[in-house]
Parts: structure tokens; sequence; C-alpha cells
């Protein structure tokens, strides 16, 4: 099924992806083929199909809880590209009341 | 050309244990390959001067000290998406620009205990998305076999280092067919190990239930062994399994008289499936039967439903690994957001490339609530499918062997402006990601005068078989990967 601009909005909004112009028209018609191909999994009957979602043979591998060293501060901010007084620096997360 | 840039790893091997050689000189004649051919060919993104002067240093200094480590002193690439302490890491992305991991990841590490000499970092489509290494956020990679094609993806820069005699082994990542199907546009060896063989830990996430590290080579031998010094269990990443690397290399030389190769008929005829390709394989399978194989007829019957399944799974998987590139903690930022949302917003869809939006687009809907068990759950269950189609395939047979790709690398820009065209290229490949097993490509012809690869699969942890029939195939054959003209 083809996606709408108010679905292609919604979804870059859960997805934390800005909309420059021509996007919206863009991943309308490029999703919209994409899931033309994928809607064929319609097509099979799974309704007494476990799911699968990955294929590991081992379950709840667990380690020795031994205290180790880790990064430093400094190590820890290095790549950040903003830091100040040893903290990660982002733009406002609350509006003044 | 320096012909210490065509020996393979057990030939340098013998001459550094002779003494004939030094791992310096060995990285001497690669670098200078480098400097000749690498403006056209692009394989790397950057390059590691005092990792492989120091490396080179102390893999000589241990050589004299009577260690025989099979990759000591061999020079190796390694693609940008494994963590490299202090060496700038991007996932081929423009949104990592700048980062240096504070940590190397195990694969690479156990390689550099064991001697192996970085060169550098290699090329790949952003976040390994894409089977052509046109999607890397830096620069496109040429195929050293023609300069006007595409290596293949997503590990086109490691496959074309080392086609092209630029480093001896290279490290590659596969989520759908990345180390595979480069390989055979390149004509190298590439080995994608079962899911759980080798660690994560130090790997950029993309798909986490599919992604594997393995190696590139130019024979079989050489990506053995580098498998099986990485392979292994790592307390660092829950996934990976207890069974000893050493496990790839059982029987691994025995010949293929007596074994039972199946050969998909889906496979066989898949749709777009070049006729020099089909002939070159069916060459090889012939090859396969004098060489004593029992070749049998197999069926998995739901390939037609694979690419589905898996452009659902893995840019979902994608899209929630890649919710980490907030410009926060790494990389770049757009200043003077006026709020974090848009701050992170605008980060995103500056430094993400085209493909990479369009999975985490796709990725995020298939999650979306509402969509959630018409995409995500059903393409679950559609893996299980394929999953039990192989699980069938491998009763009545050791191993599956087809064409690795449908198609010869292909020129530069054919496939970029259809997305649905490009992900078609992993067709024979992706199966094997969402089952878990391991398969490798070798080298088997040309067709057109381009390469042709062979895929043998296997059941999962059967490395050493995928190894054996692939091996029995170079001995048989006589063909080699070359190094490119």
């Amino acid at each position: 099924m083809p996606l709408s601009r108010d679905e292609v909005r919604h979804v870059a909004l859960l997805a934390r992806l800005a909309l420059e112009p021509g996007d919206e028209e863009f991943y309308a018609e490029q999703l919209s083929g994409i899931l033309a191909h994928i809607d064929r999994l319609q097509q099979l009957d799974t309704e007494s199909i476990p799911p699968t979602a990955q294929v590991v043979e081992v379950t709840n591998t667990l380690r020795e809880d031994v205290p180790r060293p880790g990064l430093s501060q400094a190590e820890a901010l290095a790549n950040a590209p903003a830091a100040v007084d040893g903290f990660f620096r982002v733009p406002s997360i609350q509006e003044e009341a | 050309m320096s012909e210490l840039t065509e020996l393979t790893v057990k030939e340098a091997g013998r001459l550094l244990r002779l003494g004939s050689i030094s791992s310096a000189d060995l990285v001497t004649a690669h670098v200078e390959r480098i400097e000749k051919l690498d403006r056209q060919v692009k394989a790397f993104l950057r390059f590691t001067p005092e990792l492989w002067k120091k490396q080179a240093e102390d893999a000589d200094e241990r050589i004299k000290q009577g260690d025989t480590g099979a990759l000591l002193g061999i020079p190796m690439a390694v693609k940008d998406v494994l963590c490299v302490r202090d060496v700038e890491t991007t996932a081929g992305s423009q949104i990592l620009s700048g980062f240096k991991p504070p940590y190397t990841g195990t694969a690479v590490s156990r390689l550099f205990d064991a001697g192996a000499v970085m060169l550098g970092v290699t090329n790949c489509d952003e976040f390994a998305m894409g089977s052509s290494t046109e999607n890397s956020g830096y620069h496109p990679t040429h195929n050293p076999w023609d300069l006007d094609r595409v290596p293949g993806g997503s590990s086109g820069g490691s496959a074309a280092a080392v086609a092209a005699g630029e480093a001896m082994i290279a490290l590659g990542t596969d989520t759908g067919g990345s180390i595979r199907q480069p390989a055979a546009l390149c004509g190298v060896v590439g080995m994608k190990p079962t899911y759980g063989r080798v660690s994560r830990y130090g790997l950029i996430a993309f798909a986490s239930s599919l992604d594997q590290v393995g190696p590139f080579a130019r024979c079989v031998d050489d990506a053995a062994i580098t498998l099986a010094l990485m392979a292994g269990r790592d307390p660092l990443d829950a996934t990976s399994s207890d069974r000893t690397g050493l496990d790839v290399l059982n029987n691994y030389g025995d010949g293929v008289k007596g074994m039972r190769l199946g050969v998909p008929r889906e496979y066989y005829d898949v749709e777009g499936m070049e006729k020099g390709v089909k002939a070159a394989v069916d060459k090889a399978i012939k090859t396969l039967r004098d060489a004593g194989a029992e070749i049998v007829d197999v069926s998995l019957p739901h390939t037609d439903y694979g690419l589905a399944a898996y452009y659902i799974i893995a840019p979902a998987e994608c899209s929630s690994n890649l919710a980490r590139f907030d410009g926060v903690r790494y990389g770049i930022s757009t200043e003077d957001a006026q709020n974090i949302t848009e701050g992170y917003m605008r980060t995103r869809r500056k430094g993400f490339g085209t493909e990479v939006r369009r999975r985490v687009m796709l990725g995020t809907y298939a999650l979306s609530s509402g969509y959630y068990d018409a995409y995500y759950l059903k393409a679950q269950k559609v893996r299980t499918l394929i999953k039990r189609d192989f699980d069938e395939a491998f009763q009545k047979c050791d191993a599956i062997v087809s064409a690795t790709s449908p198609t010869v690398a292909f020129p530069l820009g054919a496939k970029t402006q259809d997305p649905l065209s490009m992900y078609l290229c992993d067709v024979l490949t992706l199966g094997g990601n969402l089952a878990g097993l391991p398969g490798i490509s070798v080298p088997c012809g040309l067709s057109e005068g381009l390469p042709v690869g062979l895929q043998v699969l296997a059941p999962q942890w059967g490395e050493n078989v995928a190894f054996r029939v692939a091996r029995a195939y170079e001995v048989a054959s006589g063909v080699m990967a070359e190094v490119a003209p």
C-alpha cells in the first residue's frame, strides 16, 4: 500500500529525521515501491508458524561479574561534539515555564 | 609489480620464517602497490602508518624469537565498521566523521595478537547498507578488474584491496551478502561465518541478528586460517559461541569425494541470472562432480520471499541500532538547534546518506504501531520458513552450491536510482544470513572478462564443510584468485 504524506511525516518524526524540501515526495515514492515488493509476504499462510528473531544456539549467557577498568571521563567525552564541565552538552530539553 | 604482493599467506609465512624476507619488506611492497593503484581503485579511506611500522617491527622481532604464527607479519586491511583504538572509524558515514574509538573490537584485536599488520581502513557502503560501495559517505570504490565498474558491497573496499594486491587479507562484514558478493565481483575468496562464530564486539551494528565478521583472502587456506584465529567465544559478545576457532579447519583438506552437494533449483534459475555466470557455475559444478562429489537436486521453496523478509528485518534492526547516532556523544552535530529533538533530527538528516535514511524510515515504519504484525512479525515468521527450507535441504546434501551473485560487476551508477534492483544483488546470499549459515565465495572463472563467484553454503557450524568444498574446487580447477590486471 502506498504511503501518504502524513504517514511519511509521522514516521520521520518517530525516526528523528528532519524533512527537507523534496524529502516527503521522495520517501513516499521510494518506500511505496519497496513495500509493493514486500507485500508478497501476505501471500504466505503463517498462522501456525512461530517467529524467528535470532538463530543463536546459546541462551542466557552470563559471565562472571568481575570489576574491570572502564573508560575515564576524559576518554568517554573525547569524541563528543560539545562537552562542558565533564558533561555532554546538549540543547535545552525542557521549555522555560 | 613486486611479486611480494602476489604471495599467499602460506607462501609469505614460509619466506618470513626462512628469513628471506621481513614483514617490513612485505608491508613496503604493499604500500608501494597502494601508492601506485589506490588513486584509481580507492579501496582505502585512511591509512595507518604508525600502526604498520610498529606492528611490522614487532612481527619481525617475534619471528626472530622463533614464533611461527601463521599471520605474523601479514599485511591486512580492515573495513571501516570495525573499531580500532585511536584510528578514525566512521562506518562509511559522515555522521561519524572524526570518531576515534577508545577500544579495539575483538576480531581485530585477536588478529593483532596473532601478528597481522594493519595497513589501513577500507571503504564500504554507509553502515554496510548496499551492494556496490557507492553508498559510501566518502567516495565510491572501483573494481580493479574494470575501473568503470563497482567492486560490489558493502565490503567493496576490502574486496578490491585484496584483488588489487594492496593487502594480503582483509576483514569485512556480511549482513546479507556483504562479504560474499564483493568477493565474487572482485575475484577473491570471501567467507561469512556462522552467526555467533566471530565476536561482534567493536563492530558498529547494522542488523544485530544478521551481522557477522569474516575474512577476504586470495585463497581458501588463507581465509580459513584468518577465520580460525579470530573466531571463538568472547565474554563481551553474549551471542558468540563456545566452539573453538580451530573447528573451522577440521578435515577441510579431505576433498569432496563422496560428499553430496545440493543445487537448489530456485537459486539456479533465479531472476536476473546472467548466461555467462550460469555457464561458469555449471562448469564449476561439473568440476566438483569430476572430483568425486555427488550432485543432487534440492529445493528452497521460499526463496522468492527471502528478499521481502530481509528488507523488513534488516531495516527494522537498523532503525533501532542507528538511534544511537544523535549528535551528542560522538560524530557530527548541528549547531544552534532550539531544542534537543530538533538537534537530533537535523544532525541525522545531515549525517546520514540517502540509503541509510531510506532504511531507517522503512524499518521505523515496519515497527510502528499498527504495522508491526503485518510487517515485522510476518517477516520473522517467513524467516522461520526460510530456515526450515535450509534444514530440509541439508537432509539431502552436505552443502549447497550456487552462484554467489546473479551478475558480474556492473557499471558504476547502473543501479543507484532503483533501490530494489540493487537489493536483488543479494538474492542468493541473504538466505544464509536469515538462517545463520556459513557461506563462502570462491572465484570460478570469468564471464565477459569479469570474475564470477561460486557460493558454498553449509549447515550452521559447518565452516569446515564450506572450506572443504571450496578448497577441493580450487585444487581441482586450478582457478586461484588472481591479482587483478
